[in-house]
This record gives C-alpha cells, structure tokens and sequence, in this order.
C-alpha cells in the first residue's frame, strides 16, 4: 500500500502541469493539433487513475484545451468526481472545468445535485462560494427546481461573501425555474437594504435585469431605489439604479418628475464620467417618456446638451463616442437643441475614428430640415471626395440618400438638386451602392412629375457617357445606374429631346458587355423609344428618319438575340421581329405611329410594397378548400394522366374556334373597364397619363422653367452646387419678395401699428421649388392593419413577467384593513436547527405616519421568540423602522422551537402601533406555522434511502390527490419547492422523495404517476399534517 | 449585463474566455475571431467600444494583451471599461509576470469578480482573499 502512494506520487512528478502543457503548445507552433492529441491521450490516460491529484490535474489542463475548442465532454463524468474532492484546492478545478464545460445538454449534470447541494451547506465558505460560482454558469431548470430552496436559504446567510453570490445566481434560477421568483421576491427586496454594500449591489443588480423586461412589476420598490440612490456612494451600484429609473418612469412620469432634481444635482457634482453618461441618459429617457408640456425641463435638457458637448469636444475618443450616442438620443424628442450643435457634429466627421464618424452621421440624419439639407448635404459629398476606404464612402453614401429620402422626401425642396446630387453619386469609383442609386433614380422620376423633363435630359447624358461608368471593369456596382437610366429615358421619353440619339446610345456594341438584366432593359426601353421617334416623325410623307430608326435597330438588334441571356435574347428577338415587320408597312408608307404607340401606352403606378399582404380576404374564399377535389387514392396511377387529357381537349378546340365579332368584343371590353374601375385593387391608367401622348397635361409642365439654364452635358463636372447656389438665390429672392408685400400693407397699414420685423427665416416659410405632387404609394382601400407582434414568444424572460404585488400563494398574508397589511414567510434555519426564521414585510396601508411598531409573541410550549438578552419573557420587540404611508419594509424574527413532537402551531401576536396623533392600538394576529416550515431540504442517497425504509422504524400513511392534471415533473417539483423535499430517485411511473424535519425526524413519500403518495415518517403527527399540507397546496391549483 | 470576457494576444490567438451566457462550443471560434478581428483593427486613436451584432464590445490594451468585453446594450460602456482596468489592476498585484501559466488562478479572479454577467467585487483584496487561501492550502 505504501509503496503504490509512493508509486504514485513519483508518477506525478513526471506528469504534465498546466504550466507544462502552455510552454508544450507553444514550443509545437508547426504540429500543435498533434502534440495535443499525445496530451490528450496522455491525460486519458491520467484520469484512469485512482489518485484525485493526478485527476485534478488532468482536469485543470482539459479546462484550457476546451477554451482552445477542444471537445472534452467525454471526461464530463472525471469532472464530476474531481468536483466532490474534499479537498478544496481540486474541488475548485472540478467546478471551474463544470462551469466552463457543461451545459444544459450534459447528462451527468444530473449527478450534481446532491454533491452542489452539500456543498452550498459546507461550513467552509469558499465551498459554498465556489458552488455558487459554478452553478451560474451550467444550472439546468432541474437543477434550479431542487436547490431553489437551498439557494434562498443561503441569501440570508451570516456572511456577506456567500449572500451576495446567493443573490445573484438566484436570477439564473428565476430564468430557468420562474416558479421560483414570487416566493423568492420579499427575500431578495429584503436584501436591498443589506448592511453590506456587496450584498446590496447584488440585489440591485438582480432586480435591474428583472425589472428592465418587466418593468411594472416593481414599480412599488421605487422608493426603495430612491432611498438607495440618494444614499449609495458606489458608483456602479448607482448606474445600476439610475438604469433602473430608466426603465421604470415611462409606466409612472410621476416618478420621472421627482427624478430630475436629484439626477441634474449628480451631473453637477459626479466626477465620474461613467456616471456623468449615465445620468445625462436617464434624463433624457425621462424627458422623453414625460408629456412634452414641461417647459421649466427644457433647462434640464439644455444642461444634458451642454455636458454632451464637454464630452464630445474631450480629446477621448471613448467620450467623444459617447457623447454622440447619447446626443443621437436627444435628437429623437429635441431636435432643436441639438442642432444647434451641427458645427461641432460635422467636425466629428473629419474624425480619424470611423465609428465616431459613423455617429456623427447619423446624428445628421436627423437634424437635417428643409433649410440645411443642402448645405448638409454639401459638406457631405465633400467627404465623399475625401473619404479614404470604400466601406466608409459607401457609408456616407447610403447616409446621404438616406437624409434625403427620410419621410417621404419630405426635406427636399428642389429635386432638380437631388437628382444631380444621384448623377453626382455615380461618379463615385468601386462603390457597392449602384443599386441604391438607381431605385432612387426611378423612385423620384415616378413620383415626382414635375421633375420628369429633367430627370430625363440627365439620364439621356448618363447614357450617352455610359463608358465613363462601365470602363473600369472594377466598378462594376456602378452600371446598376444603367438600369435607372435606360428604363426613364424610355418610359418618359415624350421629355426627351433629342430621343434618336438615345436610342442609339442604348444600341451601342458596347452595352452587350453589361450585366443581362440591364440589356433586357435596354431592348425594351429602346423599343419604347422607338415608338417615340415614330410619333415624333408622325405626318410627315415619305419620313426618312422614321425609316433610318427602323433601320438602326434592325443593323444592331441582332447583337443582342445572341445574347446568351436568355431575357435578353427573348426580349431582343421579339422587337426586331416587330420593327422588321415596321419597316415594311413603312415602305409601303402605312401609318404605323400610333399603333406601335399604342404598345406601351398607359402609366404604371408605384404600388406600396406591402399593398399585396394587405389585400384582405374576400368573404366565402376558403384558401385551403380544394379547387379540384383530390383524385381518390384507390385510382390506379396510369388512368390519371388519361383523364386529364380527355377533359382538357375538348375545351381547347372550342376557345379556339369561338369567333367573336367586333360588337361583343367592344361590350366585353366595356364590361372589363367597368368592372376595372369598381376594383379598388386594380392598378388604373390616370386619366391623365393617357392623355400624355396627345398633348401634355397641364400638370406636366414643371412650373419653374429650368431656364436658368445650367449646362447640362457637361460629364464629370459636379453640378449640386450650382442648384445649392440657384436655390439660396431663389430663397433670398422670395424672401425679398416677401419683405416687399409686407411693406407694401405696412405702407397701407402705416399709422395704425408697427409690425415686429420679420426674424430669422423659419422652416415654413422655405417654399418648394416645385409645385412637386409626390405620387404616394397605392394601397388596397380596405387594408388590414397590421399586426406585427415583436415580441419574441422565445424571450425566457417573459416567463418572469409575474405580478409580485398579487396575491402570493406561497407566502401567507394578513391583512387589517386600511391599516397594515403582513406577509409572511417561515423558513427552518440551517445554522441553527432548534430554530426557524420567520421574516415579515409590513405594509402600512393607512394614510398616517407609522412611528412605532412593536411586536410580540406569547410564548407557548411549543414555541417562543427569541429576545435580546436580559429581556423578560414577556417583553416585546420594538420593530427598528418607522413606516411612511403607502411603504412597506421588513423585519425578521428568530423564534425558537422546542417542541418535541411538532404540530402545526399559531403563535398567538399583537402589535403595538401609533400614529401622529399618538393614538395606541393593539393588534392581534395569528401566525400559522405549517409542518413544511419545520422540512428542510437534505439530499438522500438511495441506498441510505432504502435502508431507511428497510430499518422498520417508519410508520406509513398515504394519500390521493384528486382531480390533478399536470406533468409529473411538475408536481415534484412543486412538492419540492413547497415542502422542501428532495428527490432521490425517480423510475418511470414512480418517484421517492425524502426530506427531514429540524429535529432529524425523517419523511420519505413515494410519489407515483397516479397521482397517489406512499408516504412514511418516524413521527406520525408529523407525517399526517405534512400529508395534509401538500393536499392543500395542490387543491390551490 | 456582460456576456463574456475574452483576454487575447496580439496575433488574436485566445488565452482566456468566460461566457456568462452559454455559446456553443463550435460558435465560440468564430465568434472569437471575428470579435478579435474586428478589435485588433482597430488604431489607438479610435475608441474602445464597438457595435457588434446585438452585443456591444468594450477593449482595452495592455502592451500585448487585449482585454475584451462582450456587454448588452443596455450595460454602462464607461462602467466596463473600469472594470476592465480594476481586473487588470488585480492581476498586476497578484502575478509578478506571465499569467499565462496560471490561468486557473486568472479564472479565479474573474469569478470572484463578475458572477452571472453581473459585478460582484470589486476590491482588490477581498478579491484575492481566495486565492490567499488557496495559497497556503498549497504550501
């Protein structure tokens, strides 16, 4: 025996430590997956042994393979049994290799439970703490479910090192077993006002989490929070809070009121950046959530502003970050105050910091107003000049389409400018963005009228100069503009006015080089084009032109019917068999303008992109009725095909011979168009836009004439600017205008009164360059509002959403009614076993001040309170608070049991209390003390279980529940939580439970699937008030 | 709330990581090295917290070794950076040189520093006052 320790002890010796392992990997830089494997092997190898430290060890050095990703559930079972080493030194490494390596999916979790459970009790604290620590990083709803209890016991602990852990992971247990919160709840808001400061953190910290998912239902602790944060030196403890304030005063702006003063006093005096950030956050969240009719807070506002700008002009970045985030929040509800800041926000933007420079420009998002948006917008495309690195230029791009087409384009006041700003766009090399570019192309030359004869003159350039943007096979995103450009220049071509020339700019060899689908839009809008010219030559005899055009597209369309795309090839055959057919109606001089006109007459609409989704189900449509009933399964496969066939034929040969004369034709189309305008779902024609190819409409022609002529086909010069100049100039010229008639009726008016001179231009006076009519998106009339529900049905927190102000079952309650309401708690005491704790909350519910409170027991046999020393038997406690009304608080009390056989007892109280006017009044209450109280959870082997049973002592009862239909799971681990029992063992149908009574009597039940219990106790009366209880608290469900 | 601590070096390879919430083994990896990748590129001039999908990252650089925080968006970004610092600063007092080689004893500290992804301690010597014990235990 001897010589195998001292074996084993030389065998260590020789084994590897982590140290070793570190310095081995590092030393085997070019085969490291192979000396890892030898490690493995070798550590396979050491787990085998019998030797706890070679074990231990192995373990240690598993721990950090796993966090180079390393598989090491094999050696789950190894890591259980290092972690019940008595020692503490291995137990640390085994809970360390646990927390790091097992999850919810670890089967030998389930081993755990007995082995966590002793250790949470060890006397040792760093047992319990090390158990603790693990538990929060692999507890399972099993795991939750049975140490709950144990769990809650801990958070009233004697040594703050173990309270405050207990604390915390009780959140993890709430998550996975919320059943556990309500009881939980008064302990843990108990522990708010812990002496120590850790222990305090803590519970704050927990109720932070649960209360930022569920806020309404700690509302009533928000005095509690006030007392603390006017109280709390600790800063992280006061983030903490003022986050939670954060997330409470919405559901109460009474709170948010009282908030402010405190809140502004920590941003005047707090040194502390983190803090300065947190609170300048909470007012703003505050302010917002308030009505907007509080106009002393705008001084609030401002000081938030101000501070903000401290932050953002700091040489520190992380501040000057910071600052922009939180400013980004103001901006949302005080847009003005912010922007009075837009200097210092584009200077952000010249920032080495990219994610500043990010921040910065979504703060221009949203400070942009008809008034800047160009100037804005200006100093934007000069950073995109500058900007080094495409993911930032595609950035600012995307920004500034986006700043521009924000609601609607409700901030552009001169399209003529956006759209030059879009050309200007494309010149931009390598961006990824031509697609955005382009839908916004399309999406203001269809909805903007009035910009149409512009637009197109300019996509008509882009086209003519289309190598600029192809010639660089690089910039390939780039010819999405294309697209844009080809389809407006087709479908609007009435503007063009030189439509030959585009065409032939689209027909060039070169666009075969192109992506398909622009070539497919190429060859269609080049029809449409076509089309144009024909009318444009319409009338004229023997149209020579007409003819060339015809000709043109019959020389170059062929190119493309060898495409090998096969849209592009449709597309291109079908045309240049119409335009060959053309040109020979042409040489017979047949007027041919306005039947090829008519091909593409009618104007398409935009359509909202959710109009379809909208469109609501029609009354007596069943989407899932079958349309042909199924052919029946007992049908031979080969008959089918015969039958469709024979049904099908004689329906083809009739559609095909029905000769319909012109007459009816015209009826059925009259019909149609009837029925076309009674449909709310079907896209029209305006009446206008048909009339667009006989005459332009009068709402057609743009009411400022472009006059003012900028030259046009100037490729690669940018021209915004010169639209920013027009439009200043516009501006100053209304606005004299303006001036102009005021002193004219103040001339008329002179005498009478004296009018205040005309400020600063304000938003409403900028004018709209064009009397521009935004085409809004079509929607079904009858569209369904929508119900989009955001709310994540996974979110394991909504579970938690539980009203603790309810009626708590599991608590029990007292109440004298407008006076004080108690809740109360009985715990058995693991330190002490002759004793149990009883906590109490008193909530005064009276409108009067509660100055003294005192509270007595009558001490019976069975049980006695425990006083200060050098007390009388009979003297009573003075409650150490005073009550406000409306607040709740708690206190505890030790009373000592002594009873030999424990039966439920009442402890007959009353309690002393006195208002303002002094007035004295004696309450009595009963506190019902049930067996349970008196179970405390202890673990149970199954072979000390059985030999238990087998010992004959215990006597045995049993009992049925009626009428209950929950999971089996479920009922134990309610007999679990509510009667502090154990499961030892569970098989199939049946499962054993065990606990023991504080004076070590022993209860074991035999719960089976049928709902009954076997039970068996030492102590009979005992064990029939236990039965008793459980049927009780399962008749509550 | 903190979902997970990682310390890297400077050629991104991984020396410690702590997950308060659990990740996949296989996720882990590649979330690693893409959060690494996205702090290590990361110049001194710019700031230390980054957007990253849900999360928000916090850095902070010790000459070769990053420390970096993996929080929700609803945590203090100021508020871990000090974290950061003060755990930092408690393995200065403790290690006279390399942690590397006693990373058991790094996790130590961690844990009894932040529990559950929340702050529990943060004086440096009831911090240690663990691994003290564990200490003598050893000699």
């Amino acid at each position: 025996m001897a010589l195998k320790i001292v074996k084993g002890s030389i065998d260590r010796m020789f084994d590897k430590n982590l140290q070793d392992l570190v310095r081995g990997i590092r030393n085997h830089k070019d085969d490291e997956a192979k000396y890892i494997s030898t490690c493995i092997d070798e550590i396979k190898q050491e787990l085998k042994q019998d030797n706890i430290a070679v074990k231990a060890n192995a373990v240690c050095k598993l721990t950090y393979l796993q966090m180079l990703g390393y598989d090491v559930s094999w050696a789950a079972f190894n890591i259980v049994e290092v972690m019940s080493s008595s020692k503490f030194t291995y137990k640390r490494i085994g809970y360390l290799a646990a927390s790091q390596c097992f999850h919810e999916g670890t089967d030998v979790i389930m081993l755990t439970t007995n082995q966590i459970r002793k250790d949470l009790s060890s006397p040792n604290q760093y047992d319990t703490g090390v158990a603790l620590t693990g538990l929060s990083c692999f507890v399972t709803p099993d795991l939750a479910r049975d140490l709950a209890n144990d769990i809650m016991t801990l958070m009233s602990h004697t040594k703050p090192y173990i309270r405050k852990k207990a604390v915390l992971i009780m959140y993890k247990v709430f998550l996975k077993y919320p059943e556990s919160l309500r009881p939980a709840f008064p302990r843990l808001k108990e522990k708010l006002e812990d002496p120590d400061p850790g222990v305090q953190s803590a519970a704050v910290n927990v109720i932070c989490e649960l209360a930022r998912r569920n806020p309404k239902n700690y509302l009533s602790l928000a005095p509690l929070f006030f007392k603390l944060m006017t109280s709390s030196t600790n800063n992280w403890v006061l983030i903490k809070i003022i986050k939670l304030f954060g997330a409470l005063t919405p559901l109460e702006p009474r709170l948010g009121k009282k908030l402010i003063e405190p809140l502004t006093n920590l941003i005047h005096s707090t040194s502390a950046m983190s803090l300065l950030y947190e609170c300048v956050n909470t007012v703003i969240a505050v302010l917002i959530s308030l009505s907007s009719g509080m106009p002393n807070h705008s001084a609030s506002i401002q000081l938030c502003v101000q501070k903000l700008r401290i932050l953002i002009e700091d040489s520190d970045q992380n501040l000057k970050y910071l600052g922009l985030l939180a400013m980004s929040k103001i901006l949302k509800t005080h847009p003005k105050s912010v922007q009075s800041h837009k200097d210092l926000i584009l200077q952000c933007l010249d920032d080495k910091d990219e994610s500043i420079r990010l921040r910065a420009l979504d703060l221009l998002y949203g400070m942009v107003s008809k008034k800047n948006l160009m100037e804005i917008v200006k100093k934007l495309m000069l950073h995109v000049d500058k900007a080094e690195g495409t993911t930032y230029r595609d950035e600012l791009l995307t920004k500034i389409i986006d700043i521009c087409s924000q609601s609607n384009f409700q901030y552009i006041t001169n399209f003529e400018w956006y759209i030059s700003i879009l050309v200007e766009l494309t010149r931009l090399e390598g961006t990824r963005h031509g697609h955005l570019i382009a839908s916004q192309m399309l999406d203001v030359a269809i909805r903007v009228k009035a910009i149409r004869g512009f637009a197109v003159a300019q996509m008509a350039t882009l086209l003519d100069n289309a190598h600029l943007l192809t010639g660089n096979t690089q910039r390939n995103g780039i010819c999405e503009v294309l697209y844009a450009a080809a389809w407006i220049c087709g479908e609007f071509s009435e503007h063009l006015e030189d439509p030959m020339q585009t065409l032939e700019a689209m027909l060039r060899p070169k666009v075969a080089t192109l992506p398909g689908h622009i070539q497919a839009v190429y060859v269609q809008n080049a029809a449409k084009l076509f089309a144009t010219v024909l009318r444009k030559h319409d009338g004229e005899t023997e149209s020579q032109a007409a003819q060339e055009t015809s000709q043109l597209l019959i020389d170059r369309l062929p190119l493309f019917v060898q495409s090998a795309n096969l849209e592009v090839q449709e597309r291109a055959s079908c045309i240049l068999q119409l335009v060959k057919y053309i040109q020979k109606l042409q040489q017979k001089n047949v007027e041919v303008a306005e039947e090829v006109t008519a091909l593409f007459a009618g104007e398409l609409n935009p359509v909202a992109p959710k109009a379809q989704k909208k469109v609501p189900i029609p009354e007596g449509l069943d989407l899932d009725a079958w349309i042909n009933e199924p052919p029946s399964e007992s049908e031979s496969e080969d008959e089918k095909p015969k039958a469709v066939f024979a049904k099908e034929e004689p329906k083809h040969s009739r559609s095909r011979h029905t000769e319909v004369d012109e007459k009816e034709l015209a009826r059925r189309r009259e019909v149609r168009k009837q029925e076309q305008a009674n449909n709310p779902f079907y896209i029209k024609a305006s009446p206008s836009s048909q009339k667009v190819y006989d005459a332009p409409g009068v709402e057609h022609i743009p009411v400022v004439q472009i006059d003012l002529s900028v030259p046009l086909k100037v490729p690669g010069m940018p021209m915004s600017d010169q639209y920013l100049k027009l439009e200043v100039e516009r501006r100053q010229k209304e606005k004299a205008e303006r001036k102009k008639k005021e002193k004219k009726k103040k001339r008329e008016k002179r005498g009478k009164e004296r009018k205040a001179d005309s400020g600063p231009e304000s938003e409403e006076d900028i004018t709209p360059a064009h009397q521009v009519d935004i085409v809004t998106e079509e929607m079904p009339e009858n569209a369904l509002p929508s119900d989009d529900d955001d709310k994540d049905p996974n979110d394991p927190h909504k579970a938690l959403d539980i009203d603790l102000d309810k009626y708590v079952p599991y608590c029990r309650h007292l109440q004298f009614i407008h006076v004080l309401h108690i809740v109360y708690d009985i715990q058995g005491n693991h330190q002490d076993e002759s004793k149990v704790v009883v906590s109490v909350i008193f909530e005064n519910k009276s409108d009067s001040f509660l100055k003294s409170m005192e509270f007595n027991v009558l001490d019976s046999l069975n049980s006695k309170l425990q006083r200060p020393e050098g007390a009388g038997a009979h003297d009573s406690l003075t409650v150490p608070f005073q009550l406000p009304p409306g607040q709740d608080t708690h206190a505890f009390l030790f009373v000592s049991s002594v009873s030999v056989s424990i039966v439920a007892v009442c402890i007959d109280c009353f309690l002393m209390q006195s208002d303002e006017s002094s007035t004295h009044e004696k309450l009595d209450f009963k506190l019902h003390f049930t067996c349970t109280s008196y179970l405390i959870t202890t673990p149970c082997y199954s072979d000390a279980y059985a030999k238990l049973l087998e010992s004959g002592d215990l006597k045995g009862s049993s009992l049925r529940l009626e009428g209950i239909n929950m999971p089996f799971h479920h009922l134990l681990a309610r007999i679990c939580f509510h009667h502090h029992f154990s499961v030892v063992e569970r098989i199939d149908s049946c499962a054993s439970m065990y606990s023991r009574s504080i004076q070590g009597h022993h209860v074991c039940l035999l719960v089976k699937t049928t709902v009954s219990i076997d039970a068996k106790c030492d102590e009979p009366s005992l064990l029939g008030n236990v039965l008793d209880e459980i049927k009780q608290t399962f008749s509550k469900c | 709330m903190i979902k997970f601590l990682l310390m890297v070096n400077k050629q991104g390879q991984t020396r410690l990581s702590k997950y308060y919430e659990q990740v996949e083994l296989g996720k882990r990896a590649a979330l690693e090295a893409d959060v690494v990748r996205g702090c290590l590129a990361r110049r001194k001039e710019e700031c230390s917290f980054v957007e990253y999908k849900d999360y928000k990252l916090v850095y902070r650089q010790y000459a070769a070794l990053f420390v970096v925080v993996g929080i929700t968006e609803n945590e203090n970004e100021l508020s871990i950076y000090e974290l950061v610092h003060n755990f930092v600063e408690v393995l200065d007092k403790y290690f006279s040189r390399v942690i590397m080689f006693n990373l058991d004893k790094v996790h130590i500290i961690l844990d009894e520093m932040i529990l559950n992804g929340h702050i529990v301690e943060t004086n440096k010597n009831r911090i240690l006052a663990l691994l003290a014990l564990d200490k003598m235990a050893e000699s």
